[in-house]
């Protein structure tokens, strides 16, 4: 019982938490802007190998240099918009997905060419989890990690439920016709969903990579799982992206538990498909997702 | 006389390769440029089509399952007929959605095909792949051997340009790109707007599957990374663009060029010494990400436009 909260539970709900950030920015970027960016898994990969380099020079801690890591990701966030997804504005959703998964492999190709491709950390070395009760336990990355997550999911919710921009970009997610109408400034807004979501995207791929390493694959790979929970949760939704973040990264790692018998119930290998798996379900049975969000 | 040799028999490797990828690149045609559907995950298609043919058609071998030693013609249809259900399936899906959630589920579909492929090691030998494909004609003489490979791929893609370029001029053509240019009033004029889809579909990833068998029987060789799932799926979208979406034609001549300037960049790059010969591998991806949103931005409709059918008397 003991290993299933330590090795699985725990290590689900990081995972989920990740998974929750960077799904807050593709379920309003799919909300507002009405398209599957397939460049946000290396906008997180950025965030982290932008905090690396500030480590190198700096010395301090990642989550210190985190504020810094999100000014520097919006501002380069919102410069993209501007070159590669402002012209397609009036365009067909499809032109705009094949920009932004051109946009994907130029920003991969340019982590790659300036960090190189092998694997680095930020912390060397392993860890000593802290024991509770002779039996949790628990690393303190790890609490640190769930911890701020929390604190920025709460910073979501305050945006969108008090601030008057937070206020639009809901407006928007829901009606973009009407909200052009009430006189919302339609490109502030897209501004502040950027910002918005290079802020989630920075922290995401800073606590995967405080959790694991530094590699430019690692934003293409919870690209599938960032997806499938802002589609669990129902697009344009932010709640809704942060259970389905949760949910997923849970659920990923309670399939290799030992449920039945001595061996886990599925291979390690595949745990990548448990997202996909969940994703199609909701698309088959509830396209609206958990919190009812946008159907397109 | 032996540089132009060398030389003759390289042209001859990139028009198989570029042919190779001229089948992926109208089986896009088909799902993106005649009906609008985005397909993320081409390479899973092909990854597909390669094993099946490669381990129907190999001899019996203790590494994986099979080899069950069928002639190649017949391993191929198999590929395509694998492909074309697993098309099938994830359209069935995501038909009732907008473009976006095929694309992602179909970025899954790939993912966990790879992962399938590298994990199940008694059915696919795993990472270490399924060799000793047979090739088509390969027991001929030296330069003969190659250029009866380039001959049937040539031919393939011959015999698909004139089916699709029949299927484009046909009614089931016609509603496709009534679909694509509107789909609401396509739907108002009593068309089974999700069902066409799904043929598209289908019909596209079976030419994938084709083109994944090709590339298996061409290189005798495949591994779960033989397609690496962004790459060559990115490069057949960008040869369909620069050549021209919605335009058969166009998707030949991009991915003849576009395989061309890859192949021959990648010369070049690696004549350059140790480091830097990796480094700019990176730029030349980059270069053809910027080109791809440069042909986006200022000429949508690439090197060769689509072609309006006459609509004739609509009155």
């Amino acid at each position: 019982m003991i290993d299933f909260i330590n090795f699985h539970l725990i290590p689900g709900l990081v995972l989920g938490s990740i998974y929750a950030l960077g799904a807050i920015g593709v379920t309003l970027t799919f909300g507002i802007l009405r398209f599957a960016n397939f460049a946000h898994g290396e906008i997180m990969t950025l965030g982290a190998y932008l905090t690396l380099t500030m480590m190198w020079l700096t010395g301090w801690h990642p989550l210190i240099l985190l504020p810094v890591t999100m000014v520097i990701l919006s501002l380069i966030v919102i410069g993209m918009d501007q070159a590669f997804f402002k012209p397609f504005r009036n365009s067909p959703a499809v032109t705009v997905v094949i920009a932004s998964f051109g946009l994907m492999l130029m920003i991969r190709s340019v982590t790659q060419f300036s960090w190189g491709a092998q694997l680095q950390a930020f912390v060397p070395g392993i860890q000593r989890p802290n024991v509770f009760f002779d039996a949790l336990r628990i690393s303190p990355k790890h609490i640190l990690i769930v911890i701020s997550a929390m604190v920025l999911m709460l910073v979501v919710h305050w945006v969108l439920a008090h601030t008057r921009i937070g206020k639009a970009m809901r407006a928007m997610s829901d009606s973009p016709e009407l909200a052009r109408l009430t006189g919302i400034n339609t490109e502030l807004v897209i501004k502040a969903t950027w910002i918005l979501g290079a802020c989630m995207a920075a922290a995401a791929g800073v606590f995967l990579a405080y959790d694991s390493h530094v590699s430019t694959m690692m934003g293409f790979q919870i690209l599938l799982p960032t997806f499938a929970a802002a589609i669990v949760g129902g697009i344009g939704r932010p709640y809704g992206a942060m259970a389905g973040g949760l949910l997923i990264g849970v659920t990923e790692e309670l399939s290799s538990y030992a449920w039945l018998g001595d061996g886990p119930l599925l291979e390690p290998g595949y745990k990548a498909g448990v997202s996909f798996a969940i994703m199609i379900g909701v698309l088959i049975w509830r396209p609206s997702g958990l919190f009812r969000g946008r159907v397109f | 006389m032996d540089q132009l040799y060398g030389y003759s028999l390289y042209g001859l490797s990139l028009l198989t390769f570029g042919g190779i990828y001229a089948m992926l690149a109208l089986g896009l045609n088909i799902q993106l440029g005649f009906t609008g559907l985005f397909n993320a995950g081409i390479a899973g298609f092909f990854v597909v089509g390669a094993y099946v043919s490669a381990i129907l058609s190999t001899a019996p071998s203790e590494r994986h399952i099979g080899g069950f030693d069928w002639p190649i013609p017949f391993s191929l249809v198999a590929a395509m007929v694998v492909s074309a259900l697993i098309g099938w399936a994830v359209a069935r899906i995501c038909m009732r959605l907008r473009a976006d959630y095929l694309a992602i589920a179909t970025l899954g579909i790939a993912e966990i095909l790879r992962l399938i492929f590298k994990n199940e090691t008694d059915l696919t030998n795993g990472a270490r792949g399924v060799s000793y494909i047979p090739k088509p004609y390969e027991s001929l003489a030296q330069p003969w051997n190659h250029v009866m490979m380039t001959v049937v791929v040539l031919a393939i893609v011959a015999v698909l340009y004139f089916m699709l370029e029949r299927a484009r001029k046909s009614p089931w053509g016609r509603v496709m790109a009534a679909i694509r240019e509107n789909e609401d009033s396509a739907r108002a004029a009593g068309k089974n707007v999700d069902r066409l889809r799904v043929q598209a579909f289908v019909v596209g990833s079976a030419m994938m599957g084709l083109g994944g068998g090709m590339m298996a029987h061409h290189l005798k060789f495949i591994d779960p990374n033989a397609a690496d799932p962004t790459t060559a799926t990115f490069l057949v979208f960008v040869m369909l663009i620069v050549g021209g979406s919605g335009n058969n034609k166009g998707a030949i001549v991009g991915a003849l060029l576009m395989w061309t300037i890859w192949s021959a960049t990648e010369i070049f790059t690696s004549m350059l010494p140790g480091d830097l010969a990796i480094r700019s591998a990176y730029i030349r991806v980059f270069l053809i990400g910027l080109m791809l949103q440069i042909m986006l931005q200022k000429f949508p409709q690439g090197l060769f436009p689509e072609k309006r059918l006459e609509t004739g008397s609509s009155g």
